[in-house]
């Protein structure tokens, strides 16, 4: 057996519009944030002293970084694809922060389901991320999956890539 | 102060040029790759699994997501002169048009060639488009668009991020606004 048949694969022909994704809830800590940050390169000071983010940015505490983010509605996505999901594009939008002792819920719906000129199956999700209900990010996201056991969107290139 | 009408004759006559060309500090590298995925908790075994990145991609790659990460700069470096801020030409449109204050309303990453551990990335930033005057909640002043491409060591296009921005003078009373 090939050792990529060990990990899970999400066919095109196993999503439907309207398909939720499963949940990811995760209890953001003071860790959380600065990890986030330190792992982006980012260095400003409202990622990681509370004292500035309340003084200068007018903030209840330090807050999630946008790069950081991305990587969590990036893991949420191929947590639910397998390592045969393949991101094309993503589009954020910034409504509000994330604090330490937020729990963040990352959910997803199915806006699309296609596949292109070239063969490549697509899946569109409505990503949010909220805290209480209220929606503080949401990402517009587009990742290839393959159309059959045979198939695999990282092997695209060129033409045949279309994101 | 309002923009006058040469300055943003100017600033529209950079929509797309390339700018403020970089290439990154240090090769694309594992032990960020571990650090980011380790941030979010992320086991796809495409960054953690030799043979399994080797299967599906050909051989170990970086988190699509990561494409910015590899142009911060360090916070300290012997004898660097100050390093261009990312995003550049947003803070130069605020100087030259005038407008103190800007948020970025939304951005979008598309991402092209996977990029792989020991690539050394390139960047440019190119204007795409700086709207007429607007007036928002926010107060008063112009949106614009801002590529930033990203390139391999090959020159294959890995992946570019448009960055919408608002650029304004406070309204009277102002509602707070996001910070990124």
């Amino acid at each position: 057996m090939s050792p990529e048949a060990t990990v899970p694969v999400l066919l095109l022909g196993e999503v439907a519009l309207g398909d939720r994704l499963p949940e990811l809830e995760y209890d953001v800590t003071a860790t959380t944030v600065v990890l986030g940050a330190l792992a982006s390169r980012d260095w400003r000071p409202m990622h990681h002293d509370k004292d500035f983010a309340v003084e200068r940015n007018g903030t209840r505490d330090i807050f999630l970084n946008t790069p950081n983010q991305a990587a969590w509605f990036e893991r949420f996505l191929t947590d639910w694809t397998g390592p045969h999901g393949r991101l094309g594009k993503m589009t954020f939008r910034m409504l509000g922060s994330v604090f330490p002792g937020d729990t963040m819920i990352l959910s997803g719906v199915v806006d699309e389901v296609t596949v292109d000129d070239s063969g490549c199956g697509w899946v569109g999700v409505d990503v949010s991320l909220s805290v209480d209900g209220d929606v503080k990010t949401t990402c517009d996201a587009r990742v290839a999956v393959p159309v059959d056991a045979d198939d695999n969107p990282w092997s695209r290139t060129g033409a045949r890539w279309q994101p | 102060m309002t923009a006058t009408a040469d300055a943003v004759s100017e600033v529209r006559a950079l929509i797309g040029v390339a700018q403020y060309e970089e290439t990154g500090e240090f090769p694309v590298e594992r032990g960020y790759i571990w650090t980011t995925c380790a941030s979010v908790e992320n086991g796809n075994p495409l960054f953690w699994d030799d043979t399994v990145a080797g299967a599906i991609t050909g051989g170990l790659i970086a988190p699509p997501t990561m494409l910015s990460v590899w142009f911060r700069p360090h916070h300290w470096a012997p004898g660097r002169d100050a390093p261009h801020l990312p995003l550049q030409i947003h803070f130069d449109l605020k100087e030259r048009l005038g407008l103190p204050e800007a948020v970025m309303s939304n951005n979008t990453i598309v991402f092209y060639d996977p990029v792989r551990p020991g690539d050394v990335l390139s960047t440019r930033q190119i204007l795409r488009s700086v709207s007429d005057e607007k007036t928002t909640k926010l107060g008063t002043g112009r949106f614009w668009v801002i590529d930033v491409e990203y390139a391999n060591q090959s020159g294959a296009l890995v992946g570019v991020e448009s960055y919408t921005g608002f650029g304004y003078r406070r309204a009277p009373s102002p509602d707070a606004g996001v910070s990124s």
